[in-house]
């Protein structure tokens, strides 16, 4: 037995199988061009040397049976900091398919390790709960055959678009018709919505690529789709440019970027879609925004109106407020006046049960426009992992139960609802979108499924990835460092947008027209979806079918 | 799908009549309810003054009948006349049929000063009072409608077989407007209430479709909490408290109700000279666009008669006639059976954006596009 010295064993000393994944390497197949390690976005491998023994059969005594030879090969570093995430990047770039990472099968010890220095595990990305989601078991089984002529997804016309804004009772739009009073504004927009994702969260290439594939669909295509732009401002010259009316600006409780969106509202061609003000996300309810510091550059820092190179946390409320009364009557209506009350202005709250409670409130404020619930299963930019892993309400119930008490109240046409939070997680982005619109959405936001659809983002409900807080995004979505967003090129992502929206428009259709609806977005049409669990199909108020 | 029968004359008719029109039509639907409609009420045997509102409706049971004598007389109303149907009870599928009743009453003498809203009112929630009634007793007691100058029947069966076994063919029961229509059994159970043509407050309209918008409109109309928008046991009863909604409560010309179920698409109210107007009012309206395919007809107080085609046009319609004789017929056939002699170059077949109106001088019908404008009040 050796002494316990000799080996490497304090608390935090990991292998390789302790990891959470895995680097596979074949030397057979590797020629050492050393890209897998210059691609790396964490230096977890690493060319190092190594000895190894190479037996023959030995002659005489004096010989040795053994020879050794030194040998250059990739090896997994296994410190906390330079763990492998599993995105892949070196199977991607590898020519002879010699190296690519694998989940480790058991329960890894690195989470126990990965606190180092005191610091609670941060993380981009989602939430981790691999397997379908709830909407992913909502089926559409209300199918028109026989008692209707099936319509054809390919040749009807159909009426997609859903409203923002807040709708008036028809008697009192009348009234007000007559008396030449204030109509709030209301747009006309495309159901599925990209979520807010921050100028700052997101590289200047992505954002750019996102808003050319934006403005292509509406002035093309004609879906008009909308974007919302996170807390952080949007660049000056699209606040000056006439594609501004396809963004939703956010504002959250840093105010980032409204120094210069307010002073750009002279010089405005035309008024936003609408404002978002961000109470709370489904990825970390209850906590406020973050921008960490590797992301914070030059532009960015200008930008917000910062240094460069600071964390940039906003605070889990907005400052200025200190009750829900207030937000309503001062927020919305402050938001309201910049644009004279031309703009909807609708909040964001993350899924909770106290949701209610808060739409209750927006029923009796005039200017509310709409409520935005975001999820348990929504993303982020960056969080800590406890907030991203158990903090929130998965949204359809959430929405379900808001939806049912507008019903109850006959407000349900007035505040459009907007559901967020595990939209496409697993990739059947158009089939939860529209559970979660007949459930009573006027829409939904996603942002995870367009980042992997338009720019290729790697993160998976495996845990991959996920390093969207620290800038070293291996495809240059959500990185500021420009030697990793110049990988992204932005035609290439407005590409994407413009083909995920095309299909999302024709899936949307070719759910329709089997439930035998065309004329109007089925809002709230609960007879047309079913569930395989009784408790959920109770608690959701739709059918159980097996 | 259903089908549909509809005439309005100057000269009461028997609605025996529009019955053949039905039968003419029987390849759509299948005997699983038939409903009529009359409407300028004329009896063999009785001087029907018309301001007199008519109960209309089953009762199944002897007691039922006592529970609504009592009923009703302990509310004030004096029963005037008590129509005797010459019932031949053995061509009803239905067994438990015990009297249908249309029965006329005079309204309590203390109503008299009452403003017309309120006793319309008051009309309306008799009726549903009566109908609650019915509920909490096992359903044996089942009303169709109370109100002025209005009879309304329904009954599971063929059409010739329930006109003869009420006796309708005898004529002792005429109306200038009759509507009718054959159910063809889709989503919901086979159910007196679920029969065409649905009424509220002076308001009948029915149609040949399902609207798949059924729930969410259902549940906007519930929300409204007007204690007459209840029932919905067919998809179809939601055109009726939609068209009660656009005219009685918001005050909306007749036209409206076409802009209010199948409202122009965004593009199209762009170059509309009320397109401002309607856009508002589509956006404030929207959770009442139906989708067809449906073709509605319905008829009026003052007995104008319309036809709305759908937005998706998918549903057969057609109006002919001549001067004092005009009839709609969800199929060519049912229409040639109830005026043959007309000229059938007159004959019209609304497309998606037509609404159709028969005033009650019923000189010529009209026909109104969706894309022209139409007189509002100040008020819009």
């Amino acid at each position: 037995m050796v002494s316990i010295r000799s080996i490497p064993s304090s608390p935090d000393s990991l292998s390789v199988k302790d990891m959470p994944w895995i680097v596979e390497h074949d030397e057979s197949r590797c020629t050492l061009c050393g890209r897998c390690t210059s691609v790396c976005p964490v230096g977890a491998i690493r060319l190092s040397y190594m000895r190894k023994r190479m037996p023959k059969i030995a002659l005489n005594s004096t010989e040795r049976g053994n020879s050794f030879k030194t040998f250059v090969g990739i090896r997994q570093r296994t410190d906390v900091e330079h763990r492998c995430i599993g995105c892949g990047m070196c199977a991607t770039v590898c020519p002879n398919e010699a190296i690519g990472p694998v989940p480790n099968p058991t329960i890894d010890r690195f989470r126990f390790q990965s606190t180092k220095g005191g610091n609670a595990v941060k993380r981009g990305g989602r939430r981790n709960t691999p397997g379908p989601s709830l909407l992913d078991r909502i089926i559409f089984d209300r199918i028109s055959m026989l008692t209707d002529p099936a319509l054809d997804a390919g040749r009807h016309e159909f009426q997609v678009n859903t409203l923002l804004g807040r709708v008036l009772p028809p008697e009192e739009y009348l009234s007000r018709r007559a008396k030449g009073e204030w109509i709030p504004p209301v747009r006309e927009i495309f159901p599925f919505i990209i979520g807010s994702m921050s100028f700052g969260a997101l590289s200047p290439n992505m954002w750019l690529g996102l808003l050319q594939g934006v403005a292509y669909c509406n002035e093309v295509l004609g879906i008009p789709v909308v974007m919302a732009t996170g807390e952080g401002g949007c660049p000056p010259w699209v606040l000056k440019s006439k594609f501004l009316k396809y963004i939703i600006l956010q504002i959250a409780s840093g105010y980032f970027g409204w120094d210069e969106i307010i002073r750009a509202i002279p010089e405005m061609q035309c008024d936003p879609a609408a404002i978002e003000i961000k109470y709370g996300q489904g990825a970390k309810p209850g906590d406020g925004g973050l921008l960490m510091w590797y992301k914070v550059s030059k532009l960015i820092a200008r930008l917000r109106g910062v240094p460069e190179g600071v964390d940039l946390p906003s605070p889990p409320v907005h400052q200025t407020l200190y009750s829900i009364e207030e937000s309503v009557m001062k927020m919305i209506q402050t938001m309201s006046m910049a644009w004279n009350f031309r703009v909807p202005v609708y909040p964001k709250i993350s899924g909770s049960t106290s949701a209610k409670a808060v739409l209750n409130n927006l029923v009796r404020n005039p200017y509310a426009a709409g409520l935005l619930i975001d999820g348990i299963d929504g993303g982020t930019g960056a969080a800590y992992n406890v907030s991203m892993d158990a903090m929130g309400h998965p949204i359809a119930s959430n929405l379900r139960e808001c939806y049912l008490d507008l019903c109850a109240q006959g407000r349900q046409n007035e505040i459009p609802l907007f559901a967020a939070g595990g939209v496409g997680k697993n990739g059947n982005v158009t089939q939860n979108g529209m559970a979660l619109i007949m459930l009573g959405a006027s829409g939904v936001h996603m942002g995870k499924y367009i980042m992997q659809a338009a720019a290729g983002c790697l993160g998976s409900e495996y845990n991959r990835c996920n390093v969207c807080n620290i800038g070293l995004c291996p495809k240059g979505i959500t990185s500021q460092n420009p030697k990793l967003y110049r990988r992204l090129d932005p035609d290439e992502v407005a590409q994407r947008v413009v083909d995920t929206f095309k299909a999302i428009n024709l899936e949307i259709k070719k759910i329709m027209a089997p439930l035998g609806r065309s004329q109007s977005l089925p809002i709230g049409m609960s007879d047309a979806i079913g569930i395989d669990d009784e408790a959920v199909a109770r608690r959701l108020q739709i059918k159980y079918v097996c | 799908m259903c089908r549909l029968a509809m005439k309005t004359a100057s000269e009461p008719f028997s609605p025996y009549d529009i019955l053949k029109a039905m039968e003419a039509m029987q390849e759509g639907y299948d005997g699983s309810g038939l409903g009529l409609l009359l409407r300028g009420v004329e009896f063999a045997d009785f001087n029907y003054q018309p301001t007199q509102p008519i109960l209309s409706g089953i009762a199944h049971t002897e007691d039922a009948l006592r529970r609504l004598n009592h009923f009703m007389q302990a509310r004030g109303y004096e029963l005037k006349y008590d129509h005797e149907f010459d019932l031949d009870l053995t061509k009803i599928e239905s067994k438990d049929r015990y009297k249908y009743f249309v029965m006329v009453y005079k309204t309590p003498d203390e109503w008299q000063d009452l403003p017309q809203d309120e006793i319309d009112e008051k009309l309306t929630f008799t009726r549903l009072a009566i109908r609650r009634n019915g509920e909490e007793h096992n359903g044996d007691l089942t009303v169709f409608s109370f109100w002025p100058d209005v009879v309304m029947i329904k009954e599971v069966g063929w059409p010739l077989e329930v006109g003869q076994a009420l006796g309708l063919d005898s004529g002792r029961i005429k109306s200038r407007i009759c509507m009718a229509q054959g159910r063809q059994n889709t989503n919901y159970g086979i159910n007196l209430y679920a029969c065409h043509p649905f009424f509220i407050q002076g308001i009948g309209t029915m149609t040949n479709g399902e609207n798949t918008a059924f729930v969410p409109i259902r549940d906007w109309l519930t929300g409204r909490h007007y204690p007459a928008y209840v029932g919905y046991q067919s998809d179809s009863e939601v055109f009726t408290h939609i068209l009660h909604y656009v005219t009685k409560k918001l005050k909306l010309p007749l036209q409206a109700y076409k802009h209010v179920i199948t409202p122009l698409k965004a593009e199209e109210l762009e170059k509309h000279p009320q397109g401002d107007f309607l856009l508002g009012l589509r956006n404030s309206c929207r959770r009442l666009i139906i989708d067809g395919p449906n073709c509605v007809m319905g008829s009026l107080p003052d007995e104008t008669c319309i036809l709305v085609m759908d937005a998706k046009k998918l549903r057969p319609a057609t109006v002919g006639g001549r001067d004092g004789e005009w009839a709609m017929a969800s199929e060519m056939c049912g229409l040639d059976a109830m005026i043959p002699d007309r000229d059938r170059h007159l004959d019209f077949q609304p497309m998606r954006e037509h609404t159709v109106v028969i005033p009650p001088e019923r000189q010529e019908f009209k026909i109104w596009s969706q894309f022209d404008p139409f007189p509002l009040p100040q008020t819009a």
